[in-house]
């Protein structure tokens, strides 16, 4: 690398933590060069260069607009609340139906077996799937990062509680401890649902940035702050967190997307989101008897789970990209 | 050793306790027990929910009803297991053996496909980087990492099997179909196996011929549905796997490896010839599992014989080929077993059951049943961890194949096999192996959705149907299952992981 003058952040050599982001999730680089243009001598930010190195990634730039217009469709179309969508036709209403009720120009994703028209329904349940997804993951990066951090600076009984927990989620599967804490969470409407799910899916992201903290507090800079006695909680804000927000960012991103795909599978096994809401996976679930007659009640919230889902995994890897670009350099 | 296995055993069951703990707690308040008969209409409706919380203990202390389902647990270790009783009073000890057995073999078969596929493919990815090889794996494994299981299973329960049972009942390919299929074959190998641009027509253009060829045979002898494979056949292609496997783990340059291989599969396919009748007229599990032992222990002593100066790598080399040559044996009885069992079972891939109901066939096309029946759900699960698999894998080869020792060992004139095989992949397995046991769990929870969209009374029914009746017997017995089988998991990947990395054992 020719250019460590560019990726040094705040004075300290950047070294992008190889353990804790390339073994820790699913991918790498699905393409696209990384660092700054060779002849350039402009001076970057550490930001700006995480910007450039992102936006050259084309699938997270094509994914990040294709899931920006998924959103804005699913909250401006039928509305959110009381505040009415550009859409003419609401989820509860029954329609005549046009002939066995399949896509036509009146109704794109066509009619359920009551009338219903499908489109409004499926951005219902789009707008519930993304609400929960997004604050999942809020909810896990939020906590996972705080545990982690608390348990890797100040080592300890904490560190000990949160190894052990850890290990509880490789004995007990995800799926199946959310499954048990979405029953009792079902009277609580999605936001209850949301709360229980970041409660259970932090521990990953918690052992990451304990990892990142664990090799941080040894350097110098943080000998620094402790020797002009600044407090453990300044060293951890100021100083180590910020070192360590490229694997935060990333394992967010990732976190939304198993959000969104733990969220249906609840949903689906009926553990999830209850009625009268809906979400993509109780769609399928109410859905999937019809799918030899009425198909695309079937294709429609699949596709779109798929969809979303991908499009959040390729934001991650072009992320991950951005902030850690020595994982490209056998492409020199 | 020793040691470091007894440690990882204490903690891992120090573990267990914990969350079968937390577990007991979190299902006994996840709802009211008794929420159905307080809404039920029936006369007797007092005296029904005194029954009920009778029996499962509902004015005892959560503590007392876990110390006595812990005990009841501790007793399986005396001899007399007590799982407790379901909320409609069915003992759950029999209910778990039936359903742990299949959940079991499906779990099982999905993680050792996905392990091998999903290193391989790595593998490959990385030592094709940046390629068109690459980027299509990739993006399939984003796709499949991104799939919701439950819908991919109806789509694959719609499409795969029962277009593949329509398409059975004739067995003819269309012309186009092996033109196509042909195509594809080529293109693939030509791109996992590189080279010139000439090499890579090569390539392509053998596959073709030799893939169009072999499918109109196909069609000419009406081989999907009478298929044969034959003793040649089992000799060819064991003897086949047995040079490749030399190749790779040795090099073909150690000659005594190459004929250490070749003998395995010879001795493998006589033997065949020699059990054969027993295998054919009087299968049993037990049979099966004794000659496995026997052929996979005779083939290391093959390799021991023959092995000379790298005596270790031989032995792994003729126990591998003595593997393959196994599962041929196993296969060739199989596929000669599938015009029989077509005929009992005109539409072998049905979508409900782990197997058919009052199958009435021999142990062989019982096991075929079986094999039908578990296709498509591990399809789906293998898929889903080949993903991440593939994707661990290829960032971990990348990682060690840039570190100074692979360097090292390419200037000093080893070969490109050596180099990956023995310098990068050997330390590129040691994160793959934490990777695969905490893969596991997913993999257990995934088994719950597939089980549910295909209809299998196994360990997933019984932890939906108690958790929907806030039952805690049968969830735990799941969890005592599953969790047991995900710690065994980890032992494994434990030592897998010592013998990897040396400065692991204390």
């Amino acid at each position: 690398m020719s250019d460590i003058r560019n990726t040094a952040p705040d004075g300290e050599k950047y070294e992008p933590h190889v353990s804790a982001t390339s073994t820790d999730a699913i991918g790498l680089a699905a393409g696209g060069s990384a660092g700054p243009l060779p002849g350039e001598d402009k001076s970057y930010s550490q930001g700006q260069l995480v910007a450039r190195r992102f936006f050259r990634h084309k699938a997270a730039l094509g994914s990040m607009i294709v899931l920006g217009l998924i959103i804005v469709v699913a909250f401006t179309s039928i509305g959110i609340g009381p505040i009415p969508g550009w859409w003419p036709k609401g989820y509860t209403l029954q329609y005549d139906k046009i002939g066995d009720g399949a896509p036509t120009w009146a109704y794109p994703f066509g009619q359920d077996t009551g009338g219903k028209d499908y489109f409004a329904l499926v951005m219902r349940g789009t707008q519930f799937s993304l609400i929960i997804a997004f604050s999942v993951g809020i909810i896990s990066t939020i906590v996972g990062t705080l545990i982690g951090a608390v348990a890797g600076f100040y080592r300890g009984w904490l560190e000990a509680i949160l190894m052990r927990l850890t290990d509880v989620f490789i004995v007990i599967p995800l799926l199946v401890v959310a499954a048990v804490l979405g029953k009792t969470a079902s009277g609580w409407g999605i936001w209850g649902l949301a709360l229980v799910l970041g409660l259970v899916t932090w521990t990953s992201l918690a052992r990451l940035v304990r990892g990142e903290v664990l090799s941080l507090r040894e350097r110098d800079f943080v000998l620094a702050a402790q020797a002009v006695g600044t407090s453990p909680w300044r060293i951890i804000t100021r100083h180590v967190l910020p070192n360590s927000v490229g694997v935060i960012i990333v394992s967010a991103t990732l976190a939304i997307a198993s959000a969104i795909l733990l969220e249906t599978s609840l949903s689906y096994l009926g553990f999830g989101v209850q009625a009268p809401d809906t979400s993509l996976g109780t769609l399928i679930d109410e859905y999937q008897a019809a799918f030899a007659t009425r198909p695309w009640l079937f294709w429609w919230p699949g596709m779109l789970i798929l969809t979303i889902a991908l499009c959040v995994n390729f934001i991650g890897d072009g992320l991950r990209d951005a902030f850690d670009p020595r994982q490209n350099r056998n492409k020199d | 050793m020793l040691k470091f296995i007894l440690r990882r055993i204490g903690a891992s069951a120090l573990v267990l306790l914990g969350a079968s703990l937390l577990m007991f707690f979190l299902t006994i308040n996840s709802g009211d027990p008794l929420k159905d008969l307080r809404e039920s209409n029936v006369q007797n409706k007092q005296q029904l929910m005194d029954q009920r919380s009778a029996l499962l203990r509902l004015d005892d202390s959560p503590w007392e009803r876990y110390w006595d389902w812990l005990s009841g647990v501790g007793g399986c270790f005396t001899g007399n297991c007590d799982l407790g009783v379901t909320i409609n009073g069915v003992d759950v000890l029999g209910l778990t053996q039936q359903a742990a057995t299949s959940t079991l073999r499906l779990i099982t078969v999905a993680t050792l496909l996905a392990i091998v596929v999903g290193i391989a493919l790595g593998i490959l990815t990385a030592i094709r980087q940046y390629s068109g090889f690459d980027y299509s794996i990739t993006f399939s494994a984003f796709l499949f990492f991104s799939l919701p299981v439950f819908w991919a299973a109806t789509l694959l329960k719609e499409f795969a099997a029962i277009q593949y049972n329509n398409w059975i009942a004739v067995g003819q390919y269309a012309p186009w179909t092996i033109v196509i299929v042909a195509i594809l074959a080529g293109f693939l190998l030509q791109a996992v196996l590189g080279g010139t641009t000439r090499r890579r027509l090569i390539t392509a253009a053998a596959t073709f011929a030799f893939v169009t060829v072999m499918l109109f045979v196909f069609n000419a002898l009406d081989w999907w549905r009478n298929p044969m494979f034959g003793i040649a056949g089992v000799l060819v292609v064991s003897a086949a796997a047995g040079v490749l496997v030399a190749a790779l783990v040795v090099g073909l340059r150690n000659r005594r490896a190459l004929y250490a291989a070749l003998t395995t599969a010879v001795v493998g396919t006589v033997a065949y010839v020699a059990f054969a009748p027993m295998l054919v007229n009087d299968p049993s599990w037990l049979l099966l599992a004794v000659l496995f032992v026997v052929a996979i222990v005779v083939s290391v002593a093959i390799g021991a014989a023959w092995g000379g100066y790298a005596r270790k790598q031989v032995m792994l080399v003729t126990g591998i080929t003595g593997l393959i040559t196994s599962i041929m044996v196993v296969a060739d009885i199989l596929i000669a077993h599938w015009a029989s069992f077509l005929s009992i079972k005109s539409r072998p891939i049905s979508t409900i059951g782990s197997q058919t109901p009052n199958f009435t066939g021999g142990f062989w096309e019982q096991v075929l049943d079986m094999g039908t029946q578990i296709l498509l759900p591990t399809i789906l699960l293998t898929l889903v961890s080949v993903a991440t698999h593939s994707r661990y894998t290829r960032s971990s080869m990348l990682e060690t194949l840039n570190q100074d020792y692979v360097r090292t060992a390419r200037s000093k004139g080893l070969s490109e096999r050596e180099v990956i095989v023995k310098h990068a992949f050997r330390n590129a397995l040691i994160p793959i192996t934490t990777i695969v046991a905490f893969d596991f769990a997913a993999l257990i929870g995934g088994a719950v959705i597939t089980e549910q969209v295909f209809g299998w009374k196994g360990m997933g029914a019984l932890f939906q149907d108690g958790l929907n009746a806030v039952d805690p017997a049968p969830v735990m017995a799941f969890f005592l299952v599953t969790g047991v089988a995900a710690v065994l998991m980890n032992l494994v990947a434990d030592i897998a992981y010592a013998a990897l990395d040396p400065r692991i054992r204390r």
